[in-house]
């Protein structure tokens, strides 16, 4: 690849859960402007992975850079000032306020960081809305939209925020096909201005999607390549596509 | 079309509010007028206990330092130093903001029960100090403020806190500016991170909200609230005892919010008064009184679990902040 300084790496990342090794001694670059997926069986350590870039979950050992710094002592919430986003796998929005207001409170984060005019808000929060297709159900409360709907919400969430890099955990899991196909278009819309890290485990998404796909099982890359590489490896047919 | 609260019915109504409550200076009985007086200052506390508990969902135990360092920090002044009335005040806002930054920065490292339990020391700390003090505090036995004291005195004018009147459009100015400030902060991008954090603190964090700043300040705002309320009580009421530091005072903001609604702009005042009043008309012809009111409150918690004014907002006035 590229000789540019990547955008993201890991090096020697590790996180145990008593004796279970989640992450295990991870080296990872990401460069600036790629989507990559990330695919691997359940309990890879695919979301812990991302957590500990994130920051959500504290390392045991290993250091991440993002943009050439070293921010592996910066706390969750100072990661995403940074321009770290990440949607969660587990749906986790606020159930009781409505789309328009759960994304509110990422364009508001954002404008408390920077001089935007008032205004901002509203175009901020329906702009992102429009481009999960979410426009019509702006005043709907959250937690009583379908549970695709909310998914999405999750994602406008995370791109409302508008970030460097925006890490994407299982987005379309409980979508239906017309949604998939939306959500491919508008990741790849996003990808013109922002870095992807896709964790999926639709093929079709993945092999749409991704530039290059790192395979994880049981803490540690187990393969990385292009998607035609990936899908002719052998190890990876044993271990996850089941072939 | 997308949005939010309509500003010109809320703006209203606070308004109406206020204005009702002048008119009834004018028209409540003199007893009435003195419990309303009380009530009003008490509310104001209600309401900084609801800022925190509320709108952020920590429950706190131990509100009744907060309300006592006002107390205290404008009463002791006063009644040992001679100070003048509007210092001394400021003295107790100042005492309870500075308590509530450092009670904060220690207690907000737990959540939950733990928060609890952690407030609930602090605050049986704060009331054995009182007693410890004694020499200056006089224990539970209190201070009480001469009454040529309590003026208010600017260039010519020299005001009587003692004057029932002064006394309760005083009580009613501290409860308006209570009110709107509180009306401002939840309807801030402030505000709304505060109850974004109740809902959902993890969330919020990844969002890139500093969730730990944002609680602290919501303390110390509730802190310097309730000693706003606990310094006026002092000046216009005279009496500074140790009393108001104990348990009870930490459980009685509780009740009052959660009876009136929490995380409800007018809620406090609502249950202040309502328990005001069960109170009075209890004790009135009963010995027993606290045991009916224990009664009536289980019975309002089991109906209306959001209170008077969160079960209004709930099935007919969405808008209501
Ligand atoms: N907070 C936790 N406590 C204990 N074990 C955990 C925790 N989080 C994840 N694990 C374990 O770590 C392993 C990796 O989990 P995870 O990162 O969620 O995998 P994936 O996202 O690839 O499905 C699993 O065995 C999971 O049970
Ligand atoms: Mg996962």
């Amino acid at each position: 690849m590229a000789a540019v300084t990547p955008l993201l790496s890991t090096r020697g990342l590790r996180r145990s859960f008593g004796g279970l090794k989640a992450v295990d001694h991870v080296d990872f670059d990401l460069p600036a402007g790629e989507i990559r997926a990330i695919i691997g069986p359940n309990g890879a350590g695919k979301t812990t992975f991302v957590s500990l870039i994130c920051g959500r979950v504290l390392p045991s050992s290993g250091t991440v850079t993002f943009d050439g710094k070293d921010i592996s002592g910066l706390q969750a919430h100072q990661r995403v000032r940074a321009g770290i986003a990440y949607t969660f796998q587990i749906t986790s929005v606020f159930a009781n306020l409505t789309a328009f207001d759960n994304v509110a409170l990422s364009v508001q984060r954002r404008l408390l960081d920077g001089k935007d005019k008032s205004g901002a808000l509203h175009d901020g929060v329906m702009d992102a809305l429009q481009k999960v297709g979410l426009t019509g159900h702006a005043n709907a409360v959250a937690g009583k939209l379908a549970y695709g709907h909310q998914r999405l919400l999750e994602v406008a969430m995370g791109l409302a925020l508008k970030p460097r890099l925006l890490i994407l955990d299982e987005p379309t899991q409980g979508l239906s096909d017309g949604e998939i196909a939306n959500f491919i278009a508008l990741v790849r819309d996003l990808s013109k201005e922002t870095t992807i890290l896709l964790i999926e485990h639709n093929m079709h998404v993945v092999m749409e999607l991704a530039g290059r796909i790192t395979v994880m099982e049981q803490g540690r890359i187990l393969a990385e390549g292009t998607p035609e590489a990936i899908r002719a490896d052998a190890d990876v047919q044993r271990a996850y596509l089941g072939a | 079309m997308t949005g939010r609260a309509p500003s010109g019915r809320v703006f209203a109504l606070h308004a109406a509010v206020i204005l009702g409550l002048l008119i009834l200076n004018f028209v409540l009985p003199e007893y009435h007028r003195g419990v309303f007086s009380r009530v009003l200052v008490l509310a104001a506390f209600a309401m900084g206990y609801n800022i925190l508990f509320g709108y952020t969902g920590l429950l706190s135990l131990g509100h009744a330092m907060f309300f006592a360092a006002g107390l205290y920090g404008a009463g002791l002044p006063v009644y040992h130093l001679d100070w003048s009335v509007a210092p001394a005040f400021i003295a107790g806002i100042v005492s309870g903001a500075v308590l509530a930054l450092a009670i904060g920065f220690l207690a907000l490292r737990t959540t939950g029960v733990a928060f609890m339990i952690v407030t609930l020391m602090f605050a049986q700390v704060f009331y054995l100090i009182t007693l410890f003090f004694t020499t200056y505090t006089r224990g539970e036995e209190g201070l009480v403020i001469r009454q040529d004291l309590r003026h208010l005195r600017m260039g010519d004018l020299d005001l009587a806190l003692t004057d029932p009147s002064l006394r309760y459009l005083i009580a009613l100015v501290l409860f308006s500016a209570v009110l709107i400030v509180t009306l401002f902060i939840v309807r801030s991008p402030f505000g709304r991170s505060l109850v974004a954090i109740r809902e959902n603190e993890e969330r919020m964090r990844m969002l890139g909200y500093n969730v730990f700043t944002n609680k602290l300040a919501a303390v110390v705002l509730s802190g310097a609230f309730c000693a706003a309320s606990g310094a006026a009580y002092a000046l216009l009421f005279g009496y500074v005892g140790s009393g108001f530091a104990s348990i009870q005072y930490s459980i009685l903001p509780l009740l009052w919010v959660l009876l009136g609604g929490a995380a409800t702009t007018l809620g406090p005042l609502i249950g202040t008064l309502f328990m005001f009043y069960i109170v009075d008309f209890t004790s009135g012809f009963m010995p027993a009184y606290l045991l009916v009111v224990g009664a009536a409150l289980i019975l309002l918690i089991l109906f209306f679990p959001k209170g008077i004014l969160g079960s209004i907002r709930e099935r007919w006035a969405p808008w209501l902040p």
